[in-house]
């Protein structure tokens, strides 16, 4: 009790002393006082160093300035620019009022360059010392992406590690997911109800990992749909997509020892306008009444139109999309609805191969560093807020840093 | 008036249906959606409207864009389709309003091909009519549409003349005099993406607001809009969400400057079905339930 | 060899795109993906449209069932290609702005394509209702949650919510549903988005492995 009342004080406190922050003047709100003249004011301290984690090309250039803002005639700081290989000079930029950097982006890196700052005040310029020399250069590596590397690697190597397991034959345990479970019934009842399936791999292009998703669970539908003789029908509303289904499809039919029942039509472009595409789908699914509905991908607003006319058509319906905000609206229509990673993990389940089972065993560990870091957040936090204590608070930096990239 | 006939037949009906649902009877889906189309329709005739408060994430967009100096430089991006258009032109409209309001320089853009028309829409009936002072390429330029979604953002993020040699109409950007001290996007005040799908506000934040360090703010079909809130306040200073926001955006545009009071504030106008429709879907999520419990109770399922 | 080399492809566009998100100067490779993907896109348009006329074209013949609809189709893209790439009626000819004001295609897009877009969005409406009206039942504890959440945000985005609770003193403004609803999309809600953020990210991670490995070829019809 007396540990929570601490917690809510120390909150009342930072907010208050945050409010009075807030309520500081800061440099852009000077109030320009007269009263100096610039025969008062000692010089601008100028330094300029090459900008980090860039490709080159680029050098920044900071001043401070000793009162200048403060004067009433004055206009603004003018960066002036110095090729010391060539002798040229010329202004490259005049700053706004408060600005007291610049990243110039239009010089070499084959030359050397020193930098000056001007005030501009009723109309002189009141010069600085040239800063020192400084030529730009590119990094082979951007520094501030360091942690996004080590926990790339961490977790890319775990993937690696449990595939390289299960291909030695580890046994590796996955949760039952129902709407995969559905598949085979789904497809079944069609075909004793002599009902076509319908097949929406999502409304994105080829460009987005949840349509490759969707049509590698296309894969093992087609097969199934292969051997029981069942009819699908695919509208897409991307060509690329088009082209790519029906490699999926020929091929499980291929696969089934059925290349003669496929046909080019069963996937069909329909248009590239959203709600166009969404008109088609409905129509096609009053008219044909297809027994079951997939839809699989990523989509938008149209996940509800689209599962709520095959609810209203009594077909069976299995989604799956990683799209979070469609996620209410499927479990809401469809029978069954693949969440989020289960729409990743859903080939590696159904092929049940150890290599692709393996990777899905690898990315938990992602999940473990994200649980363990949540955690150890929000307690040094709580903690460096309520009792103000150091290493809770540089344990708490130290995350900020392992996750931030700028 | 109208307030009362809406609430009588609306009312009236529902009572019924409850007093049917109490009976044992199950709603038809189509009874469901008769009263949907009979509320918005009522409220629509009655011409039904509430007030509208700014809440703070809207109020934040509304302040950035108030406190910015005159003449800072403000990206607008009509990333939407004539099917969302209802809902998120009217944030558009009032964006248009409040900048040239505020003499800041407006860049058009979009990155949906469905969006150059609609920004065409918004320039003949708000942009034109309202600011006849405003100069083309001083005040407001239209860069139109470019194909490629995101990646779009990845070029104009370090140069805009890559990816927009010219502007809708063919002039080159260096013949403007607003591109004149503008290389990117990082060059901007502040970025603005209207739309609800993809490329939409999500893509904006990370491919331009966050990593160029510019001030970004949305506004977003409500479907989309629960995705964006994880990024607000920091990549996001304020969003619109849905009718709702660009509702509560038009109130305080209106607070703040009578002289709209007068145009075309549809958001505020459409915030009364809206209001009716929920009351009716609230309602009928009330049957349903006495319908399960009715039927559980029978020991049957529903 | 038909799949081997747009595995190939893949795994080494895949592996260049990581790496160069690292390398300060090798990040326009990103930009030129973007663009070359642009490029192709573009070009399979043809397949699409050419598939679209080949599939309605023959339902035409063939006077198949519903085959009236097949000739709105056609003329329907037919019109607005042909307004669109010639700019028929377009103030400024040729050069000038499709979306130009009083060009045909302008006016299509603004009176025809736009009203019939925003109809088949208007659904929306009814849908909610209906699939609200069936899910959101007190079946158990954590249904009646959702439950009282759906209610709790469907009066907050009104203004009846205000007119029900602004006589809630200011102090206990938490309480008045506006303020529930936001704080319930704030917290509970975003918690939970960002779970799921979470392990999709980690999912698209395994699964683009799976795909740079070449582990993952039911893509490209099979044998996994």
């Amino acid at each position: 009790m007396l540990a929570l009342l601490r917690i809510a004080k120390s909150i009342v406190f930072i907010s208050s002393l945050l409010f009075v922050i807030s309520i500081l003047p800061t440099h852009s709100v000077y109030s320009r006082d007269t009263s100096p003249s610039s025969s008062d004011l000692g010089p601008i301290t100028v330094r300029a160093f090459d900008t980090d984690n860039d490709a080159g090309g680029s050098i920044t250039v900071e001043w401070d300035d000793p009162g200048y803002e403060r004067l009433s005639g004055f206009a603004g700081f003018l960066v002036w620019r110095t090729n010391t290989l060539t002798g040229t000079s010329d202004s490259v930029e005049v700053t706004p009022f408060g600005t007291r950097t610049y990243d110039d982006r239009s010089v070499s890196d084959d030359s050397t360059y020193s930098y000056s700052v001007a005030a501009l005040v009723n109309g002189e310029r009141l010069m600085s010392t040239p800063s020192m020399q400084v030529r730009s250069s590119k990094q082979w590596f951007d520094g501030r992406l360091t942690w996004v590397l080590i926990l790339g690697l961490i977790i890319c190597g775990a993937v690696i590690y449990f595939i390289e397991s299960a291909k030695r034959g580890t046994k590796l345990f996955l949760r039952r997911i129902a709407g995969l479970e559905a598949i085979d019934e789904a497809v079944g009842r069609a075909t004793e109800m002599g009902r076509p399936i319908l097949f929406v791999a999502g409304i994105q292009d080829m460009d987005d990992v949840q349509t490759i998703a969707g049509l590698t669970i296309l894969g093992s539908i087609a097969r199934t749909v292969a051997e029981y003789d069942t009819k699908i029908n695919m509208p897409v509303r991307a060509s690329l997509v088009m082209t790519a289904a029906r490699e999926t499809i020929k091929h499980a039919y291929v696969t089934a020892g059925r290349p003669d029942a496929y046909n080019d039509d069963m996937v069909h472009y329909v248009t590239d306008e959203q709600f166009g595409f969404v008109a088609a789908v409905d129509g096609i699914m009053v008219r044909e009444r297809p027994a079951a509905c997939f839809f699989l991908g990523a989509f938008f607003a149209e996940s509800l139109i689209m599962a709520e006319t095959g609810n209203s058509i009594g077909a069976i319906q299995v989604a799956g999309t990683a799209m979070p905000a469609q996620l209410p609206f499927f479990v809401a229509a469809c029978d069954y609805t693949l969440i989020g990673e289960e729409l990743f993990a859903a080939s590696a389940y159904l092929s049940g191969e150890p290599r692709q089972l393996g990777s899905l065993k690898g990315a938990d560990v992602g999940k473990a560093i994200a649980m363990i870091v949540i955690l150890v957040g929000v307690i040094a936090t709580t903690i460096a807020s309520a009792w103000n204590s150091e290493s809770m608070l540089w344990i708490e930096n130290l995350l900020r840093q392992m996750f931030s990239t700028g | 008036m109208g307030l009362i006939i809406s609430a009588v037949v609306i009312g009236g009906g529902l009572l019924w249906m409850l007093y049917l649902s109490i009976k044992g009877q199950d709603v038809d889906r189509r009874i469901v959606y008769v009263f949907v189309g009979a509320t918005v329709a009522l409220a629509i005739i009655f011409r039904l409207e509430f007030g509208e408060v700014a809440t703070p994430i809207v109020k934040s967009v509304f302040d950035k864009i108030e406190n910015l100096p005159a003449g800072s430089k403000i990206v607008l991006s009509y990333d939407f389709d004539p099917a969302m258009a209802p809902e998120v032109n009217p944030m558009a409209n009032a964006f248009i309003r409040h900048i040239l309001e505020k003499k800041h320089r407006l860049y058009f853009m979009s990155l949906w091909a469905t969006g150059q028309s609609l920004l065409s829409v918004s320039l003949n009936d708000v942009l034109k009519p309202e600011f006849p002072d405003a100069k083309y390429g001083v005040d407001y330029c239209n860069l139109g549409y470019k194909a490629g979604n995101e990646g779009v953002l990845n070029v104009v993020i370090t140069n805009f003349r890559k990816m927009f040699p010219s502007d809708a109409n063919g002039n080159s950007l260096d013949s403007l005099p607003m591109f004149k001290d503008v290389e990117s996007l990082k060059d901007m005040d502040l970025l603005i993406s209207v739309g609800g799908g993809k490329p939409g506000v999500k893509e904006w934040i990370l491919f331009a607001g966050d990593p160029g360090k510019v001030a970004m703010a949305g506004g977003s079909a409500a479907v989309s809009a629960p995705l964006l809130y994880p990024y607000w306040p920091r990549q996001l200073i304020g969003l619109l969400g849905g009718t709702k926001g660009a509702a509560e955006y038009e109130a305080e545009l209106i607070k703040t400057y009578p002289r709209f009071k007068d145009k075309s504030m549809p958001a505020l106008r459409m915030m009364g079905p809206q209001t009716m429709a929920h009351v009716v879907i609230i309602a009928f999520i009330v049957i349903g339930n006495v319908a399960y419990f009715r039927s559980r109770k029978k020991g049957g399922q529903l | 060899m038909k799949r081997q080399i747009p595995m190939l492809i893949l795994s080494a566009v895949g592996t260049l795109l990581v790496v160069s998100v690292f390398i300060p100067s090798a990040r326009h490779w990103q930009e030129d993906a973007s663009l070359y993907f642009d490029i192709i896109a573009v070009f399979a348009f043809f397949l699409g449209g050419g598939n679209l006329i080949r599939v309605h074209a023959e339902k035409v013949s063939r006077k198949s069932a519903g085959w009236i609809y097949s000739v709105v189709t056609l003329l329907g893209f037919g019109i607005m290609l042909v307004t669109g790439l010639f700019k028929i009626g377009n103030p400024n000819g040729i050069a000038g702005d499709i979306s130009q004001a009083g060009s045909y295609f302008q006016l299509l897009f603004q009176y025809v394509m736009s009203p019939l877009n925003s109809t088949m969005y208007a659904l929306l409406a009814f849908y909610v209702a209906s699939a609200s009206y069936r899910a959101f039942r007190a079946k158990n504890t954590e249904a009646t949650i959702l439950l009282v959440a759906a209610f709790v945000i469907l009066l907050g985005r009104t203004a009846l919510g205000v007119l029900l609770t602004n006589w809630i003193p200011a102090q206990f403004s938490v309480l008045q549903v506006p303020n529930l609803a936001i704080w319930i999309m704030n917290a509970p809600n975003l918690a939970g988005q960002r779970a799921i953020m979470i392990g999709i990210s980690l999912g698209v991670i395994s699964m683009s492995l799976r795909l740079l490995l070449g582990i993952e070829r039911s893509y490209l019809g099979g044998d996994n």
